[in-house]
């Protein structure tokens, strides 16, 4: 452990660093999750030799809706204190300045609200890559920026570069391409692409553990975290009831959207009545069990109509699509095209991309079709686009 | 002393030209212990083991070390020997106010009355007290420019019923400094028979405190706020005022408070309050006018900025300042890596900090409450310290502002 008199020496040396011009003023912040990716960015920064700050995000009081909360703490879930702890013994390990920044506001304002309000609404939001546009790229790295670094550095595996040609900041998928997060980060803006810092786009997963290791991070060991940070194991739907029961007799909601959706019709593609489901918010497009029907053969969400408050449901075929309009697109190595561009898309994570011509429609609207029909394209989903290593841009699927 | 020690941090060498002394301006939180105290300590963490409760040479030579500790604490505020309680700090003397008064009430109902300022150790207990079934009647603050941040003690009258058993208000606030208005509030207690505490931890050693004066029956204060150590602190009961103890065992401080006396501790706190009494007057005259200097400059060269609390009700040490458009937090960080040490807030228990429930109570908005921050000087601070603050400072809140992020939709979020 580093004594009071090492950690005032680094406070000290970022100090000057950021006081003294143009020259020494490179202090990179490290946005420290905990986890095992992000520790390790701070280590790998700190033996470089760059000046860096540790910053952990207060994102969401885990107090907030303890009827979703099973018999005690769930560990390695953000925001919970044993991360906040884990990101704080690497910090003290590196001897490097640390702070925790409480952006609970804009977290339930950009991230939590809109992710209820889309599930209501029929969609099937992604609320990674809202905190990522909103929260961990813009909130995060303005306060870095206050603060007196020039970038910020995340755990996530992805690879930014600048074009010299275009004079463009290009976003590339990251070398371990089991690990790729190019899909939650496709609304990178110029600005923001420019101000970011991905170490680990460059390493696969096992060298990342390894250099863990190396360096001694406390928690080279821990186990990764695959769920939505804020929703508790019971799932999303226990999550959007007790949120909206919080809200209700929080005693102001009255924006109308924020109700819980009610029982309706379960209807065949064909129009055929087949049973009643309990609110859209409970599905969503290609799910297959828990519909509580039996029609003798594999039957799927094909659409939700929210209008009618009515779930389409059919079979595996009938979920297949070749056309998808995509919206609110972010175009990254370049403005939006004239022309048609032939490129590969991903509809969701881990789906495999697909290849597609897309064809602006506006400069942030956009119809992709396929080439070959694809299963269960789900709007609220992303749509990124890819040429080779690149990503061109992406939106939302309407 | 704090600046020397940090200046010299540049690696045991002699300070590069580079070297940021580090201006601790956070006295609020915590105070540094004196040399003198130290000293004063350190044979109680080694030779003078004894157990004050032992019969033996060693264990009286504790007991005469105790005593002495507390003929000092109690001459700090006026109190007699017999009525000074020794315990771990300001949360557990005013947890054994509360609940050690509570306990001791045989009425069917009963009701506690306390202030919406008062420190979390206050405040949480009187909503554990709730959760038990006892009404809690928490009297708002003045939020005008005038008296903003203190009790007006009409309201306090007005709460008054006659199940009410307690009404603990804190003498001057932590955040804020505002010196509550204690004798007035005491009077009506006492009229109206009801025992009175009063959270003095942030007026020890800052202001006069005299427990006859003010005329309360339970008083805490915690030795790390006037430059003793941590973990040790005191709580006066007036003599013939039963409370109940809130831990059993043996017959320590007169079976009030169970557990070995912590030796070390209550010497330190016995030299602390000596050394307070003593410099109160000179310490608080020059810390005063460093603060003021340190306000005014700051009111001078920043725009946008406005004091809160009561100008001329506070302790001459805390100034809490709101800086329009800046939040509190990148201030904090920003300030820390420049070498200056001060606070914004509560903190929470990830680290993160939280509006404070304080600002809020005295009128702030939001945004004000998130944008404030607070300097609180101590008897170490030196012009030297102002000097650096208020160049720091400025520029700070000048590039803060101007990196701001760009506002969110304004989506009204229920308060929870």
């Amino acid at each position: 452990m580093p004594t009071l008199d090492q950690l005032q020496t680094t406070a000290s040396a970022t100090a000057n660093a950021l006081e003294t011009g143009a020259a020494t003023a490179n202090t990179i912040a490290v946005a420290m999750s905990g986890g095992v990716d992000s520790s390790t960015v701070a280590a790998i920064l700190h033996e470089r030799g760059q000046s860096i700050v540790g910053l952990t995000m207060q994102l969401w009081n885990q107090r907030r809706l303890p009827e979703l909360q099973g018999d005690g703490p769930r560990q390695h879930r953000c925001c919970s204190l044993e991360d906040v702890y884990d990101a704080r013994r690497v910090a003290e390990h590196l001897s490097i300045p640390f702070y925790v920044v409480n952006f609970e506001r804009a977290f339930e304002q950009t991230v939590v609200r809109p992710f209820v309000q889309d599930y209501l609404a029929g969609l099937t939001p992604i609320p990674c890559t809202r905190c990522n546009n909103d929260v961990k790229f813009e909130q995060l790295l303005a306060t870095a920026r206050q603060i007196g670094a020039i970038k910020i550095a995340t755990g996530h595996y992805a690879r930014v570069r600048h074009n010299a040609e275009t004079k463009r900041y290009e976003l590339l998928r990251a070398v371990d391409d089991t690990k790729d997060q190019t899909y939650f980060l496709f609304g990178l803006t110029q600005d923001q692409l420019a101000r970011a810092e991905f170490p680990l786009g460059e390493m696969t997963k096992q060298e990342v553990r390894g250099m863990a290791r190396r360096l001694a991070v406390p928690v080279a060991e821990k186990p990764e975290s695959q769920e939505i940070c804020f929703v508790p194991s019971g799932g999303y739907v226990r999550f959007i009831e007790g949120y909206l029961k919080e809200q209700g007799t929080a005693g102001s909601c009255d924006d109308g959207g924020m109700k819980l959706g009610e029982s309706g019709e379960i209807v065949a593609t064909s129009g055929e009545v087949l049973g009643r489901h309990n609110g859209l918010h409970n599905y969503t497009v290609g799910q297959r069990s828990g519909l509580g029907i039996a029609v003798g053969r594999p039957i799927y969400v094909v659409a939700l109509n929210r209008e009618e408050n009515r779930l389409i449901v059919g079979d595996d075929a009938e979920l297949r699509s070749s056309v998808c309009e995509v919206r609110n697109i972010n175009w990254i190595p370049f403005e939006a095209p004239d022309a048609a561009i032939h490129a590969h898309v991903r509809i969701r994570n881990r789906h495999q991309p697909a290849e597609a011509e897309i064809i602006a429609l506006t400069p942030t609207t956009a119809r992709v079709t396929f080439t070959e029909p694809q299963r269960a394209i789900t709007p609220g989903q992303a749509a990124v686009f890819y040429a080779g290593e690149q990503v061109l841009g992406g939106g939302w699927i309407k | 002393m704090q600046s020397n020690r940090h200046q010299t941090g540049g690696g045991g060498g002699a300070p590069t030209a580079r070297s940021a002394p580090c201006v601790y301006l956070d006295y609020n939180a915590t105070t540094p212990v004196d040399p003198a105290v130290l000293e004063a300590m350190l044979p109680f963490l080694g030779r003078n083991f004894g157990n004050a409760g032992s019969v033996h040479t060693p264990g009286q030579l504790a007991r005469a070390a105790v005593d002495a500790a507390r003929d000092s604490v109690a001459a700090l505020i006026g109190a007699a020997p017999n009525e000074i309680v020794f315990t771990s700090g300001g949360t557990e003397s005013d947890n054994l106010a509360i609940f050690g008064t509570v306990a001791r009430s045989t009425r069917p109902r009963k009701h506690v009355i306390t202030t919406a300022i008062e420190h979390h150790a206050i405040l949480h207990a009187c909503e554990e007290l709730s959760r038990q079934g006892i009404e809690v009647t928490v009297v708002p603050v003045r939020k005008g420019p005038d008296g903003q941040g203190i009790v007006d003690p009409e309201e306090v009258r007005r709460a008054i019923c006659p199940e009410t058993v307690l009404i603990t208000v804190m003498h001057a606030n932590n955040e804020l400094g505002t010196i509550q208005p204690i004798e007035e509030i005491a009077r009506m207690a006492a009229d109206a028979g009801v025992c009175f505490h009063c959270d003095a931890v942030q007026s020890a050693g800052k202001v006069q405190l005299d427990v006859g004066k003010l005329g309360v029956d339970l008083l805490s204060v915690s030795a790390h706020k006037f430059c003793g150590p941590k973990g040790i602190g005191a709580l006066y009961v007036r003599a013939g005022r039963q409370i109940s103890p809130r831990a059993w065992g043996g017959h320590a401080e007169r079976d009030r408070r169970a557990g070995t006396e912590n030796v070390p501790g209550i010497v330190g706190i016995g030299k602390a309050a000596e050394l307070a009494r003593n410099l109160l007057a000179e310490d608080s005259a020059r810390i005063r006018s460093l603060r003021d200097r340190l306000e005014t400059t700051l009111l001078e060269r920043v725009p946008h900025v406005r004091l809160n609390g009561d100008r001329n009700r506070r302790v001459p040490n805390t100034s809490n300042v709101s800086f329009r458009g800046a939040g509190g937090e990148a201030l904090l960080i920003a300030l820390d890596l420049q070498g200056l040490a001060c606070s914004t807030g509560a903190a929470c228990s990830s680290g993160s900090t939280e509006p404070s429930h304080v600002l809020l109570a005295a009128g702030l908005s939001h945004d004000d409450a998130r944008s404030s921050l607070r300097f609180s000087l101590g008897r170490p601070s030196t012009a030297a310290d102002v000097d650096r603050a208020i160049e720091i400072i400025p520029s700070v809140v000048e590039r803060i502002r101007a990196l701001s992020p760009r506002e969110q939709e304004a989506t009204a979020i229920p308060a929870r």
